[in-house]
């Protein structure tokens, strides 16, 4: 294995990464801050617990994801879509490198932004909820999981994407609604049935379920429901990025 | 590298999706250590070759194999042996020089080798820059950048894919004295150009594509021996209205003009012409030539006299 290729990789994007440091940081972090004081604090005071949990710590989980979900997708869309763009891809596909190893790089790299700005969000949230995190772990390997999960679909966005219209397209069409619609600021028990069922078709409310489940023993779904969800969805993912690299599609003509 | 071959191509095909032929069946052997010229005019399958060679296109059928190493099967030890700067200025903007010549010796599995990169970068005129982002490069400094990331794993091969297309006289110059130092290293160097000055100019062979086709590869000086013309042209002092007929047995043509016009002497280099006997027997013909000039057909003729009989 070329394991210096995709640490070359890895060190690359995270670089990148680093250089925007501050707007990769305040963006999230703002948007955390101010959900926390429109949900939290100006409507969520004014709110019923749900399941014994005050509103504004409710939403935690489920910010977290929000967040986690945009930046994954963004990230590693936009770590494969660019050398598309401007044509250094070739330095990639000419170098010794396998499938396997550049997903690694990228993936891996866009992966762990995610994780470190779900982690900053959990932060900020400490500032405006007392938060208790039942178990450590299992939040650990949600918000990992999730993480890698929505940095491959970023990837295979990022090599299905043909311009950057695309390259939002999916993001602001799918991906937003269905973390809004999955649970993020509700539970789906409060739906009426026919709503109820229709969200169970969103995998996000599997993540957001599980991750909740995490900090306080309570989702919508049961935690091994939402543990195979998320690993069938990785899978899926997995499955498409190997016919990707079978084919050459989008990367080799 | 076995033999004394650094690449050899085996009936490779590339037909793209929508039915263009871009390689057909196309068969050639690299010499190690070599300047080979790939030349062609546009859409030719010069890029298409050397992207079916380095692992970006997918050939259709055929073989490569680098160094001996099967480029599919064996793709690892094959890629590790070439280096190349494609056409197009691609390159990532905001990194610096130091910081992209050093990521590109990563990908290709090298350890970490500070002092073979501030050799590369002093090589090529690029170590005061290395600090610099890439954006504020100008476009022949850009072109460097991408010779130092392909020469930064150290490759026994290099591709230069029109190596000085845009670049001025000057600077084309200056990257041609960089190519031979780089040969001098040992390096095998496959270059495509428009300018036929320049494989004249480098190559030890050429080889001549044209429509997915390699119509030949020759030896630079052979080919230039075998195709070349030479033409002995007398300047007239006055008008002559035909070629005497005792002069028949010279390939002598009549170029009129408003002067005196021009008698040529065609030949080619295998043809031995005693140029003083012409000299007399035109003298005894009473044409007395003002000037006597030769002219040699340069590679650029060459080309485009195959390529128009294909």
């Amino acid at each position: 294995m070329n394991i210096r290729g995709i640490l070359a990789i890895y060190t690359f994007e995270m670089g990148r990464t680093l250089r925007t440091l501050g707007q990769s940081i305040a963006s999230p972090v703002l948007s955390t801050v101010l959900y926390f004081i429109v949900f939290g604090s100006a409507i969520g005071s004014r709110m019923q617990a749900i399941n014994g949990i005050p509103y504004g710590a409710f939403i935690v989980p489920g910010l977290i994801m929000l967040t986690v979900l945009g930046q994954s997708v963004s990230n590693a869309s936009f770590g494969i879509y660019f050398p598309r763009f401007t044509g250094t891809i070739y330095e990639i596909l000419s170098a010794p490198l396998s499938f396997v190893e550049i997903v690694l790089g990228y993936v891996g790299a866009a992966a762990t932004k995610s994780v470190m700005i779900g982690v900053i969000v959990l932060l900020t949230a400490c500032f405006f909820v007392p938060l208790h995190i039942a178990h450590p772990l299992w939040m650990a390997f949600f918000l990992i999981m999730t993480s890698i999960t929505f940095s491959l679909l970023g990837f295979i966005i990022g090599i299905w994407a043909d311009g950057f219209e695309k390259l939002q397209l999916i993001p602001l069409l799918v991906i937003t609604p269905l973390t809004f619609l999955g649970g993020s600021f509700y539970s789906i028990n409060m739906l009426p049935p026919f709503w109820y069922k229709v969200s169970l078709a969103n995998p996000v409310v599997y993540l957001v379920s599980g991750f909740r489940w995490s900090f306080y023993e309570h989702g919508d779904v049961s935690l091994m429901t939402s543990v195979t969800m998320i690993l069938t969805f990785t899978l899926a993912c997995l499955i498409i990025i190997g016919w990707i690299f079978k084919t050459g599609y989008g990367l080799k003509k | 590298m076995q033999n004394g071959t650094a690449i050899e191509i085996k009936a490779l095909k590339k037909i793209y999706e929508n039915g263009f032929k871009a390689l057909n069946g196309v068969n050639l052997e690299i010499r190690r250590g070599e300047i080979f010229a790939l030349l062609g005019p546009n859409g030719a399958g010069k890029t298409t070759l050397i992207n079916a060679v380095c692992g970006i296109v997918r050939p259709s059928s055929g073989t490569v194999a680098i160094g001996g190493y099967d480029n599919i099967s064996q793709y690892r030890k094959a890629r590790s042996l070439v280096g190349l700067v494609p056409q197009e200025l691609s390159t990532d903007s905001f990194e610096t020089v130091w910081n992209t010549v050093t990521f590109s010796r990563g990908l290709f599995g090298k350890a970490n080798n500070p002092r073979h990169i501030e050799d590369v970068l002093k090589r090529l005129s690029l170590w005061d820059k290395k600090d610099e982002q890439i954006r504020h490069l100008s476009g022949g400094m850009k072109r460097r950048v991408m010779v130092a990331k392909a020469l930064s794993h150290e490759p026994e091969i290099l591709f230069l894919d029109e190596p000085t297309a845009g670049v001025d006289v000057e600077l084309r110059k200056s990257m041609w004295a960089q190519v031979r130092s780089l040969r001098e290293t040992g390096i095998t160097i496959i270059l495509t150009t428009h300018y036929i000055e320049e494989a004249q100019e480098m190559a030890d062979r050429v080889g001549i594509i044209n429509k997915g086709e390699l119509i030949l590869t020759e030896d630079k000086k052979t080919l230039m021996q075998k195709m070349g013309k030479r033409q002995m042209i007398f300047v007239l002092r006055e008008q002559l209205t035909t070629i005497p007929s005792e002069l028949g047995s010279y390939p002598l043509t009549l170029e009129k003009d408003d002067n005196g016009g021009k008698l040529i002497l065609t030949y080619d280099a295998e043809t031995e012409n005693d140029i003083s006997d012409v000299l007399d027997n035109l003298k005894s013909h009473g044409i007395r030539p003002k000037d006597i000039y030769s002219h040699q057909s340069s590679l650029e003729e060459i080309f485009i006299e195959l390529v128009e009989v294909k």
